[in-house]
This record gives structure tokens, sequence and C-alpha cells, in this order.
């Protein structure tokens, strides 16, 4: 880009194009930023022009996951409560990559307030998976998946809290990352659960994905949980192979899965074997535990961190007659059904009589899966096991059975009670012709040794 | 002491909240100054903006912690917690405070008469927004709507609660007394209580006897002055022996002290009691003081009450009356004894500069500590010199604290204050002689009663211009 | 802990519903009942487990003293601020009347 030879203009221009042949089907952004992104791209060729360094990303349009806050545009996380809401403030990831160079096309959708494993819990109609358009994206960054899936943009961010950006990278066929807990700045993210939320990328390629988690990465005094450790070194290493690599195939994350989920994971696990990993057999039993503890954790931060949308400071306000009523009907207007959900679940563990049992006793569960993995990282460096039970489910098949719903998170979960890293690469297609993800997990700030093997599952896919 | 009925005791609690002196607020970089302009020191963390974080001012965490050791707390390894309500000057519809584990543990306070009052713990947390109430009365009650100015929203504060350790209403006016003066002289607060920067609340319970079981216990919010928290206590636990000796219950509940009325009113039961949620803050991370740090602090931290009280007293040696040991308490509870020990040290006699400072300076509120040190020697030293009266002394010195500093001879000059030279005051008192003969002679044959008689009327034929002392001394000289 | 173990009911529901400040209509209360319930449900295997003496994580990770320096900032700009709110008077965020004080 720096060398002159695409123009910043030309790339958005083919992004919008991109967007105005498939969106009306796709529906993977809640708003188009059309005019802003071309004066960008014009003023990153004129930049390039007059021989000035750009950034690493200059002219590479990228999509923005709508709950990431951005100076002056609509910042809506897809709900209600907060349509038309311009924060006075960019959230850091998006200030670095706008002094990467990057463009940024629009707002995707996605769940409300990210709370869903489908996008069909937004508040501005769901998105449709490009591999099929009777089926979903996956959630809650669907939009983010989808806009790179289909091509209409290479490069997207989202975030992740149970599987956000794994679980529809796996369902539309792309690669997608949740970093360390803490190598990406939350800062302007709009939160969910504090404690397990992550902002990563999707992309085309592992390259691709590397090269923008590079860009985000590093430590943020803005951010008190931010780790004060530089950015990874991903893009230069991602041909350094896995010769000697422990790999674990995980059996907590291939048994309850379909079957040609389990054999695509298998021919994983060899075609890592054949670049020289060592490929062991591994069971981590206190993983099944993560889904329960993470469905009593992340709706009481939910609950605390959703307190503040009352129609006083910002957004969509229904007018009562005292505050305790507008508050309250501001709310029940606002959110969504899995939202309130969720907010009432949090709500009850962490409630007098029920802390101990519920939210303590799901805190306890979180020590013995970190204990758990701690103790399987001193046999192996990586894990591998499915990114989802299935390929991507049909619209419609899980909205009204909560507890279904919830289960396609089973195989991403534990990580974020971990605080790890993880990865969903494609890896070829099940019976039905979706796209499968494998996902690689590893201990904290193994992004490294995860880019590699992911690097070599990308080359062995098709193999 | 307490003015109980026979065979009643109280238990009174007092927990304390006070904003701490910082540039900032204390999870993120907006100034933390009162009186600005409504929402100027706003920021997407102060607001609760979707997407903001807290990051932790490293001042208040000292602050804290000079706090925690002025009160002999143990400092610890601490974390914050979601305190989870709505309500409109709370901008996340939560708190951020500390909950099981405070950056004070327990300590104590000595109070000036003797007593000793345990501190449970004094934590962090944040200050919220300030209502204003729009028709009715202006209060919340029947107003129509309210507006939110959110400057203070997330300034710092320190809690401190006591034990339930103090036994009357002097003794919980002395408590809060004695710690505004720690709080002032650690430097970490201000202690206004009437701009709401200090602020009470006491727990209160009687019971029958000083070994019977604690009763139940209401909460009175609302104390803005140290009198007030005296007259409130002191209201609420006869209140409450009221309703036991005619045979009633007392239930547990929050109520409001209203300082015209001089009574306490039910806010809130028990029932309407908030379930506050609380959970570990996951925006932060614990802070663990190190050993260096918290040594570093303790040998900065300036000296406390008690000690400048034995300073301020040494000055009079054994010399000292009741009376100026109370003056020398009250100057020291209020911060102003830096005004005598100045004083003394430029030669001001002892006895005029506590005088002075204890009755008069103390009268002027708040603003009395912004006078310049100087300027207030100067006076005395006028006064000290026979060149002012007493009373022109004072009138000068009401000036000086409104206007905030002066040079106290043109304020004197501009009141038309000039000493009455001698020979006006013999004439003066030449004609009260020849008008009063008798008391004159009664005076004359050692009725020192006439003393003040005599002072009195030179004062009034001359309108306060005369000296008390040259009269004194006048009236002595005549006599012998 | 007590009564722990017992299954969510409607007033639990309704009672929740009220601390976060939603109103359901009965029809809404009989379906988040259910579907809560039976989130509890699935839960029930972490409520149950014998997880005496080990330590609950808040958080992932094991950071302490993470500060700043007592700096004043800028602050946003108040007029961009208000403009995001519904109701303003007088340079101030308007609210209607207030039932019941501060805690």
């Amino acid at each position: 880009m720096n060398a002159g030879e695409v123009s910043a203009v030309a790339l958005a221009n083919e992004s919008l194009q991109q967007i105005d042949s498939q969106e009306g089907e796709i529906h993977a952004f809640v708003e188009i930023q059309r005019e802003q992104v071309l004066r960008k791209a014009q003023a990153i060729d004129d930049g390039v022009a007059q021989g000035k360094n750009m950034g690493v990303l200059a002219g590479v349009p990228l999509a923005l996951k709508d709950n990431l806050c951005q100076h002056g545009e609509v910042t809506s996380c897809a709900s209600n409560i907060l349509s038309g809401w311009r924060p006075p403030y960019d959230a850091t990831v998006v200030s670095r990559i706008e002094t990467a160079g990057v463009l940024i096309v629009g707002k995707t959708n996605m769940d409300e307030f990210a709370m869903g494993s489908s996008t069909e819990n937004s508040a501005f109609g769901p998105t449709k998976n490009p591999h099929d358009t009777t089926k979903v994206p996956g959630g809650s960054s669907g939009g983010s998946a989808a806009a790179v899936a289909a091509s209409m943009t290479p490069l997207s961010l989202g975030s992740d809290t149970g599987g956000s950006i794994r679980q529809p990278a796996a369902f539309c066929g792309v690669v997608g990352v949740k970093p360390t807990y803490g190598l990406v700045s939350r800062y302007g993210l709009v939160a969910f659960a504090s404690s397990l939320d992550q902002v990563g990328p999707f992309a085309g390629s592992v390259a691709d994905a590397a090269a923008l988690l590079e860009v985000i990465a590093g430590h943020d005094p803005k951010d008190s949980t931010s780790l004060n450790a530089p950015a990874p070194a991903l893009s230069s290493h991602l041909d350094d192979g896995v010769k000697g690599m422990r790999v674990g195939l995980c059996n907590e994350l291939l048994e309850g899965c379909a079957p040609d989920m389990v054999a695509a994971i298998k021919r994983a696990a060899e075609v890592l074997s054949n670049a020289g990993a060592e490929i062991i057999e591994i069971s981590i039993p206190e993983l099944k535990l993560g889904l329960s503890a993470y469905y009593l954790i992340a709706p009481a931060e939910a609950s605390s961190n959703l307190a503040r949308y009352d129609g006083v400071r910002y957004g969509v306000r229904v007018d009562a007659e005292d505050v305790t009523a507008m508050n309250t009907a501001t709310r029940t207007a606002g959110f969504g059904d899995e939202v309130k959900r969720r907010i009432m679940l949090g709500t009850y563990a962490l409630s007098a009589g029920y802390y101990d049992a519920y939210y303590g006793q799901a805190q306890r569960v979180r020590t013995l899966i970190i204990n758990a993995f701690t103790k399987a990282y001193s046999s192996v460096d990586l894990l591998l096991g499915a990114t989802t039970p299935t390929t991507a489910f049909a619209i419609g098949d899980k909205v009204g059975d909560p507890m279904s719903m919830y289960q396609s998170d089973i195989c991403t979960i534990p990580t974020n009670l971990a605080g790890h890293p993880a990865l969903s690469v494609p890896f070829g297609v099940g019976d039905d012709k979706m796209p499968i993800g494998a996902q690689l997990l590893g201990p904290a700030l193994s992004e490294q040794q995860l880019f590699q093997a992911a690097s070599v599952l990308e080359h062995g896919a098709n193999s | 002491m307490s003015s109980l009925p026979e065979g009643w005791d109280m238990v009174v609690g007092l927990e304390v909240h006070t904003e701490l002196k910082t540039a900032t607020k204390l999870f993120c970089g907006c100034a933390n100054n009162f009186g600005d302009e409504p929402n100027t020191n706003i920021c997407p963390v102060c607001l609760g903006l979707p997407g903001s974080l807290p990051v932790l001012n490293e001042g208040a965490v000292e602050f804290a912690i000079r706090i925690g050791l002025a009160l002999h707390c143990v400092v610890q390894p601490s974390s914050f917690h979601r305190k989870n309500y709505f309500y409109p000057d709370q901008p996340k519809d939560y708190q951020i405070s500390q909950y099981d584990v405070p950056i004070n543990g327990p300590g104590y306070l000595d109070l000036p008469d003797g007593s000793r009052v345990g501190i449970e713990r004094a934590h962090l947390e944040e200050d919220t927004g300030k209502t204003t109430h729009v028709g009715g009365t202006g209060r919340i009650h029947g107003s129509d709507e309210s507006l939110v100015d959110y400057n203070r929203s997330g300034v710092p504060l320190v809690e401190i609660v006591s034990g339930p350790d103090i036994r009357s209403a002097e003794q919980a006016r002395g408590y809060a007394a004695e710690l505004r003066s720690i709080l002032i002289a650690s430097g970490a607060s201000d202690g206004r209580m009437e701009e709401g920067s200090m602020r009470v609340d006491a727990n209160v319970s009687v019971r029958r006897g000083t070994e019977a079981p604690f009763g139940t216990r209401c909460e009175i919010k609302n104390l803005n002055s140290l009198r007030s928290v005296q007259r409130a206590v002191e209201y609420e636990a006869l209140r409450q022996i009221a309703i036991l000796d005619d045979g009633g219950t007392i239930s547990q509940e929050t109520r409001h002290w209203d300082e015209d009325a001089g009574k306490t009113q039910t806010m809130r039961s028990k029932e309407e009691a908030y379930d506050y949620r609380y959970f570990p803050e996951p925006d932060l991370v614990p802070v663990v003081p190190s050993e260096a740090f918290i040594r570093q602090i303790e040998a900065e931290l300036p000296p406390m009450p008690a000690q400048r009280r034995r300073e301020l007293i040494a000055h009079f040696g054994d010399a000292a009356t009741d009376a100026q040991l109370d003056q020398a308490n009250a100057a020291v509870e209020l911060n102003l004894d830096p005004f005598i020990v100045g004083a003394i040290e430029k030669g001001i006699t002892p006895a005029l500069a506590l005088a002075r400072t204890a009755n008069e300076l103390a009268g002027l509120g708040d603003d009395a500590m912004s006078l310049p040190k100087d300027d207030y020697i100067a006076l005395l030293k006028m006064e000290d010199a026979g060149e002012l009266s007493a009373t022109q002394s004072k009138k000068v010195l009401a000036d000086l604290v409104a206007a905030g500093g002066g040079d106290p001879k043109a304020v004197a000059e501009s009141k038309g204050f000039e000493q009455l030279d001698a020979g006006a005051l013999d004439a003066t008192l030449d004609e009260i002689i020849a008008a009063n003969p008798d008391e004159w002679a009664r005076y004359r044959e050692g009725d020192d009663k006439l003393t003040g008689f005599f002072t009195g009327k030179v004062m009034a034929a001359t309108q306060g211009q005369a000296d008390g002392k040259a009269v004194n001394a006048a009236l002595r000289q005549r006599r012998s | 802990m007590s009564d722990n173990t017992r299954p969510l009911n409607e007033d639990d529901v309704r009672h929740v519903a009220k601390l976060a400040r939603l109103q359901l209509k009965d029809e809404e209360i009989i379906r988040f009942t259910e579907q809560l319930r039976s989130v509890l449900d699935h839960a029930a295997d972490v409520a149950s487990l014998d997880l005496e003496g080990i330590a609950p994580t808040a958080h992932p990770l094991e950071l302490s003293n993470v500060l700043r320096a007592d700096e004043v900032t800028a602050s946003s700009d108040r007029d961009e601020v208000l403009r995001a709110a519904p109701s303003v008077a007088d340079h101030r965020f308007r609210v209607p009347r207030i039932v019941g004080e501060a805690p």
C-alpha cells in the first residue's frame, strides 16, 4: 500500500461495491460509513503521494463490531436502548487501527450487547450466513464474520466473551482470534462481562489476522486490566511450523460434537502430526463445568454493566411520572428478551441468599478450570479441538430455547474463563458443505505458537 | 455526662464520609473542584459512558493510607467491589467501593477527654453526582423534577466507620470533631462540613443499662455540622427511649435529621432496604501497598491534633487555666493552632493569642483558615501594643477574614479606629467620676466589682474606642 | 445457603425484575421463569459441587497496583455530552421527580 501500487480509494470503492451487492441479502452491517471511508481513503492516498508512511495497514478496509466506540459515529450494540448514540470518544482499538491507516467502512450487526450465538438477537434483524443464507452466521459477532466471509472487507473486529469471535468465524469459514485476556485494550468496548470480554480480529487468512492483532495488541494505560506486555511478534513467525510442538487433542472439545466435526478435527490433528507436531490425546474433565459457570458469571457481570442504561444520560428514554418508573419503562422497551433474561439471571445469581450458591460457586469452578488448564499445559504446548459442536444451524432453530442456544458455546467458553488465547481456523466443510472451524487453544500469551499452528492447518486444510 | 433518663445507655457508631483533596477524581483525570460550572469536569469514565473503564488515582491511595495511619489502622492489601443500586446521581448505577477487604482495617481514635473510640475500617470509594430538585420546596419531596450535575461524580471518598463505642451525644460530637481535625491535619481532606466534603451518618440504639445487649439501631442521615451530630444523636436516643418506655418497639430504619425542626424522620424502613448485590469489580485489580510505601507515607505524616494540643499547651506551662485548656482544644479541633503558635513565636502575649484565636477567629467559620497568618499576627501585634482596643481588634478581624486578608492598619484606619489618646481618656474619666461620686467612693474603698461599671461607662462614652486594659490601668492608678 | 436448591419460581422472577428495573407481563413472567429455571437446573452441576477450600477467581489476571498519577487530563466537551442526553436543562441532565432519598 505505502508503495502506492493500489490506491486506498480503489480499495474503499471495491469494498463498498461488494457491500452494495451483498448487503441486501446478508445484512452484515447496521451502519455503513460511505462518505467517511472515502474521505479517509483520499487522505491516505494523498499522504502516500507525499511519500509519508500512512501506517502498516494503510488503505485496508475493515468492519467494526457495533459495540466498539467510535467518536461521533453511531455505536448502538444492536440495541434499541442505544440506537443513535454517538460516543464522544474512540475506543483504544479504534485509535490504533486508525493510526495504522485502516479504513473503517461501517459498524457490523451483532447479538444485542453481544448476548447470543446467532446474531438473531439484534434489534435490527438477523445477519445471514454468506455460505447459506438460511443459516445463522453465528454470534455474537455475526456481522463481522459475515462481512469477511462475503468479501465485503478483508478484515473485521469483533469481541469474544464466551466464543463470540471463534464461533461465528467457524460458522462463516474465516479465521477468528480471541487473544489472551489483557493483551488488547477493552477501553471503548461496550462491556458485556468485563472479566471475560476481549477484542479480536477476523480475517480471511491467518496472516491477515496476525497483522491486525499486531496492530491492536499492547498495553493501554486506560485499561487497568491491560497486560504490561509488548504486542507479540506474529507475522514474522507464521512459517516457523510446529516441529517438536506437543499438541493435545482434547477429548472434552470433541465429545458431544457431530461425527463430521469429529472427523474433521482428527484430520486436523493428522496435518499437525505430518508437520512434525507430537499429538497427545488428553482429557480435561473440568472443562465440562465451564458452561454452567459461564452462564452464572457472565450474566452476573452483565446485570451490573447494563444497569447504566437508565434513560438519564444517553440513549433512548421512555418518559414516565417519576424516575424509577422512567428507568423501568426505558429498560423494558429498550432491551430485547435475551438481554432481559441475562440481566435477570445475573441479578438472581448475585442477590442476597444466592450469591454463594451461584456466583461464588461459579468463581470457584473458574479456579478449577484454570488449574486444570495449567496442569494440561505442563504436558502439552497447545490444545486442539472443535470450535463448535456442529456447523451453522438454521435461522430460527434455537430462538425459543435459550439453553440449547447456550450449548453451542460449549467448546469456546472454557478459554474465556481462564483468560487464555484461542483461535478458530477454517478446516474443511461438514456433510452439509458448511464450513468447519478447528480450534487451537494455548496458555496465556501463547499467540505466537497458536498462529504458527494455525498457519500449518490453513495450508493443510485442503490437502 | 449523658442527659439520658436514669438507667438508660446509648450506643452510637458513626460513619463519616470525607472527600479527598486530590487534584483529580478517583478513577479518571477530571479535576476534583468544588463549585465549578455544572458538568464541566466530566468525561466518559465519571459519566459512566458505555465502554469506559476506571483507572485508580495513586494520590487517592496515598491520602487514604495517610488517613489510615493517622487513625492507627492496619493498612492492608485491598480490592474494589461494585455496590449495585439505581439512582440518577450514580452514573453507572453502581458505586465502586471496597467491601470485604478495605485499604485500612481496624484502628482507633483517642479523644481529648481521654476516651478511645475504635475504628472498624476506613475504605476508598467514589462520590456521586449532585442533584438539584426543581419545584416544590426545593427538597426532594414534592419536587417536580431534578437536575443532575456530575462534576462530583467519581470524586474520591474515604468512609471511616467507627465501632459502636460512643456512649453519649457529646462524645459523638467530640469524635466527629477530633476526626475532622485529624483529617485536616493529615492533609487528605479539608473537612468542610457545610460544603459537604465531610458528611456524617450516625447509628443510634439504646439499652437499659450498660451491660444489656445492644438494641435495634436506626441510622441517621444528613448531619451537616458538629452541632447537628450532637443534637440528632441526643434527639434520636430520647425518641427511642420514649417509645420503649411506652412499651413499644424500635423498628430498624434509616432516618433523616431535620435541622430546622430539630427532629429525625423516617426515610426508609428495613423492608425497603436495598439488595446491593456486591461483587468484585472486574475492571480494577487489587491494591497492594508495599511496606516501604506505607513507611514513607508514615514518615511524612504531619503532626496530629493530640500532639499539637500538647505542644500548644506547653507554651502556657503549668499556669494554663481550665478555660485555656478548653480554648486550646477548640483551636486545635478547628486547625487554628498554627495561628496561635505563630503569634506566640512572634512575641505576642500567649493568653491574647489563644483567646483571640479560640474565641473570635474560631467563630468566623471555615473562611478563618484561609486568612494569611501574617495579617492575623500583625493585627494581634497592634492590639498587644495597645494601638487597638479589644472591641476594635475584633471588628478588624471580621473584616480581614471576610476579605480573605489585608493590612490590619489600613482596615483600622478605614474604620476610623484610632486609639483614644491618654489625655482624652483622662478627660472622659474625670467626667464619669464626677457624675458618679457614690460609686467612685465605693470603688476607692476596694469594691472591685465596680471596675466593670466604670469600664462600661467609658466604653459607652467613647463608643468602644477606649482600650479596656488602658481603662483598667487608669482606674487602678487613680485609686492608689 | 439455606434454600439455594429451591427451584426458581415466578415470585423470584418478579423480584429480580423489580431489582433490575424491568417490567414483565404475566405471560413473560411464566416464560422467563421456565427459561431461567432450565439454565439454573443446568447450573446445578456447579451449585452442588463440594468446593470447600478452593479459592474463588474473580479475574483471570494476577495484576496488582495499576495506578495513574494524580494529574488533570482534559474533560469532555460539555455540549457534545449533553447533546446525547434525552433531556437537559441548565446544562444539567433532567430527570422526572425522584422518589426516595439516595441510600
